[in-house]
């Protein structure tokens, strides 16, 4: 019934997203020779890894032989506050150099070492140079080679094309349904399991280093068919967006500044990490400027800088120095490497951070400091995942990259974003087609699930509402922003669940011009439902985490509570409503632990 | 600078036809081009279609012609006109429109399927892979590409001979061939596609692609050139082709 109304393509696994994760997940598949097509929103090789810029986080110890999966491991934990998904940070420790070795034999192109290996630089929070690069650029290089790897693998892609909800029967994943942006036409993808690989939902704030792309719909699709969520509190704002002029506030400004040997200032020229050093990471962290400054060079005799704390610590830092009155006019503070490194070295490892300023902020960062402050940048929860599948509490969905929870606790460490999409990707396709060849028989839609499916997305058309959907999400971004930002309290969470109510309602009665194709008034009504979603999923568990902890502050819970230091929020839609309860960390093995109570 | 408002005539349409529009907004300090269309999308006209991500010259998604010229709307500032200037925005000519601002590339994505693979030599002995920072330098400049397609979009080649595109590939996949053609590892051939289906020949180094690259990538000085160079070698030069029926290697 369906295939005579809509155009349906039948496959064993349908990738949704086609960034990192979406694109590994894709490659594995296939080679598994699983029937694979791979779906994305906008076209093949802009999702947002392509904007990533410092590095590949792993363990390969070119620079520093010291350094192993174990290190990596701990240092994962330790960043996340040991809230991580212990199984998931050791495949990820362990497995993360095989896949950045695996994309120089698809042709990527890292920058090297003397001795004609791929080059190592130093991040937050990892104790060792460890994040290959290519300048600050990784992300292009990285999504190129998979894109172009994908291409002559034959993989099919659907580009442009907006899968908007999953189909089930008996609680197992059909298919998908969506529409494709060019001319609004719906599409119907019949297959046995469906990996998702959408990213986050950092487009529901305001200051965001996220683009359109980023409204939650892996979450959301994956809460409409019942999965679970996770760690949906943790929400990263990462330390240096740009902040000035406000057209660009928001817009990412890599950790390599910092780790290539830029510092964090006030405007009394004061090197203000030094006074935030927090009791958890003191034994490793350098207390004088001049060892901090040793530090880049000599990892043995001298503690890692406190500019490269977790994001988590440098973003609260910022924030209090500003609310302090020690911050630039326009609200941030100053990242210094033009007084540090000279110009060439700037301009040979910074490369688009000079460009960046130098275009739209009329600044060269090789002569004067930039000015930065926090912005919304990386989703830690997400779906709720099994460690070594990815598959998720549905049969037949899976989950990869940012969109799922685990791998990074409570606070992401910069760099273990793309080695988290290429290990968990590559699981993702692995264990998809695995299980898609367990499903005998062809799988069928439910033609009344699709059909009221097309209703909903038709809605805007012919609501005789006067909501304008621009509106409406520009509301929600500074409901999030002012509400569920950086630091939290009780009582604005439960104000922002109120607003979110109401704009809900809202969303019921938006009015869309024009017609279907390419219409991105349309795409944007659309995209609120998920957009809401995410943002009730993530104030709701920012409400059952009475602590402060990594990417989640609350101004009424200030300290870490060991209580809470036990489990994870997990969340679920029962009958319409969204619950949350608190479940147990799985308990790790004695040996692992042992890695975590080293010393330095 | 204060909020000033500006004019901007943006083209409105699809493949049967389309018109520039007048729109009228705010402009705030800092603003570059692709603001004031979200600020039209916004306030004027919600189904405005445009491509854009990572509004920070990273993704290539917002090319456009502005006052004529081609560029990325997220890069260019509204400081960059004068005060009171009418300002047009329209599609890149060289690809069939789709809607407004918003063009079918897939040229490019089906030029790119055409490319033979990079196939990579053996490992050393020791089982890693050692190249030097000054051997892939070159090769970096090309992978800085961000897929923007505007090198394309101006080439003369394919923006006023719909004809050729058959036969020709463009700036972007000589600047693709030759990452892969000068890659240390790489051992696959591919200086026939480039002669024959890429059509290398049919460039005649008006060097427009390189003007109009957002990376300054030296499309034409340091891809399409030394290209042509290895076509000649191979099909032009006696002693080359003589030794070529010894050999079937490329370097």
């Amino acid at each position: 019934m369906a295939e005579e109304k809509y155009e349906t393509h039948d496959y064993d696994v349908v990738i949704i997203g086609a960034g990192g994760a979406g694109l590994r997940a894709a490659v594995e598949a296939s080679a598994q020779g699983a029937r694979t097509a791979l779906v994305c929103k906008s076209l093949l090789g802009k999702a947002h890894t392509v904007m990533a810029e410092g590095g590949i986080a792993a363990a390969m110890g070119n620079v520093y032989p010291e350094d192993n999966w174990k290190v990596h491991f701990r240092d994962t934990m330790r960043g996340g506050k040991l809230l991580n998904n212990w199984r998931m940070a050791q495949i990820h420790a362990q497995e993360a150099p095989d896949r950045v070795l695996e994309l120089e034999e698809w042709g990527a192109l890292f920058d090297r070492t003397h001795d004609g290996l791929i080059l190592q630089r130093d991040f937050g929070g990892h104790r060792y140079a460890r994040l290959a690069h290519v300048g600050d650029r990784t992300g292009l290089e990285m999504i190129r080679t998979l894109q172009q790897h994908a291409v002559h693998k034959g993989i099919d892609v659907y580009m442009e094309c907006n899968l908007q909800r999953l189909l089930t029967d008996g609680g197992r994943i059909t298919g998908a349904f969506g529409y494709w942006r060019e001319t609004g036409k719906f599409i119907v993808f019949k297959c046995k399991a469906v990996v998702l690989a959408t990213g986050g939902g950092g487009k529901a704030w305001k200051v965001t280093s996220n683009s359109w792309e980023y409204t939650g719909d892996g979450v959301t699709m994956a809460m409409d068919v019942g999965a679970d969520l996770m760690d949906m509190e943790f929400m990263q704002f990462h330390p240096t967006g740009m902040v000035w002029p406000p057209s660009v506030r928001g817009i990412l400004v890599t950790e390599g500044v910092r780790g290539d040997g830029g510092t964090l200032k006030n405007t009394k020229n004061e090197r203000f990490m030094f006074n935030y050093i927090p009791e958890f990471f003191r034994a490793e962290t350098a207390e004088t400027e001049k060892e901090a400054d040793a530090w880049y060079d000599d990892k043995k005799n001298n503690r890692r800088t406190p500019d490269l704390l977790p994001r988590d610590e440098v973003a609260r830092a910022i924030n209090s120095e500003v609310k302090a009155g020690r911050g630039t006019p326009h609200g941030g503070v100053f990242l210094d490497i033009a007084s540090r490194r000279p110009t060439e070295y700037i301009q040979r490892r910074l490369p688009s951070m000079y460009h960046q300023f130098k275009e739209l902020a009329d600044v060269d960062i090789t002569k004067e400091p930039m000015e930065v402050g926090p912005t919304c940048h990386y989703s830690m929860g997400g779906v709720r995942v099994d460690a070594d599948s990815t598959a998720t509490t549905v049969p037949g969905l899976f989950a990869a990259g940012e969109v799922a929870a685990g791998l990074h606790g409570a606070n992401r460490l910069g760099g273990n974003s793309l080695s988290d999409l290429l290990v968990f990707g590559r699981r993702a396709g692995l264990y998809a087609a695995e299980y898609s060849k367990t499903v005998k028989g062809a799988v069928d839609v439910d033609a009344g699930q699709i059909d009221l499916y097309a209703r909903e997305l038709l809605s805007p058309f012919e609501s005789k509402g006067k909501e304008n959907p621009y509106s409406v999400h520009t509301d929600l971004q500074d409901c999030m922003q002012n509400l569920v930002g950086i630091i939290r309290t009780e009582s604005e969470l439960k104000k922002a669940l109120d607003v979110i109510g109401q704009l809900k309602e809202r969303a019921q009665n938006l009015k869309v011009e024009g017609n279907r194709q390419y219409n991105p008034g349309w795409h944007l009504a659309l995209d609120l439902h998920s957009l809401l979603s995410f943002a009730e999923a993530a104030t709701v568990a920012a409400i059952e985490r009475k602590e402060s902890r990594g990417g989640h502050t609350r101004d009424d819970y200030p300290n870490t509570d060991p209580k809470f230091a036990k489990i994870n929020i997990v969340m679920r839609r029962k009958n319409g409503d969204l619950t949350a309860s608190q479940e147990p960390l799985p308990e790790m093995p004695d040996e692992l632990k042992l890695l975590l109570e080293e010393k330095k | 600078m204060a909020a000033q408002q500006v004019h901007m005539q943006v083209w409105r349409g699809d493949g049967s036809g389309g018109e520039f529009r007048d729109y009228r907004v705010e402009a705030g300090e800092g603003m570059v081009v692709l603001d004031v269309i979200h600020a039209i999308q916004a306030q004027h006209a919600n189904d405005l279609a445009v491509r854009w991500n990572c509004k920070a010259g990273k993704c290539g998604s917002c090319s456009a012609e502005i006052n004529g010229k081609p560029r990325l709307m997220c890069m260019t500032r509204m400081n960059t006109f004068q005060p009171g200037e009418t300002i047009t925005v329209s599609p890149i000519k060289t690809f069939p429109l789709i809607r407004d601002l918003v063009t079918d590339v897939s040229y490019n994505y089906e030029k790119a399927r055409q490319v033979p693979a990079f196939k990579p030599k053996p490992k050393e002995a020791d089982g890693t892979r050692r190249m030097f920072q000054e051997d892939i330098d070159r090769v970096q400049e090309f992978h800085k590409c961000i897929e923007c397609f505007l090198c394309q979009n101006v080439c003369h080649v394919i923006r006023d001979h719909e004809e050729n595109k058959k036969n020709f590939a463009g700036p972007r996949l000589f600047v693709r061939l030759a990452a892969l053609e000068m890659h240390p590892l790489d051992t696959n051939d591919r200086i026939d596609l480039i002669k024959q289906k890429a059509g290398i020949g049919f460039c005649n180094i008006t060097k427009c692609c390189t003007e109009v690259c957002p990376e300054h990538i030296h499309i034409t000085d340091n891809a399409i050139i030394p290209l042509k160079e290895r076509v000649v070698d191979r099909y032009f030069d006696p002693i080359a082709r003589l030794m070529g029926l010894f050999s079937e290697k490329k370097k």
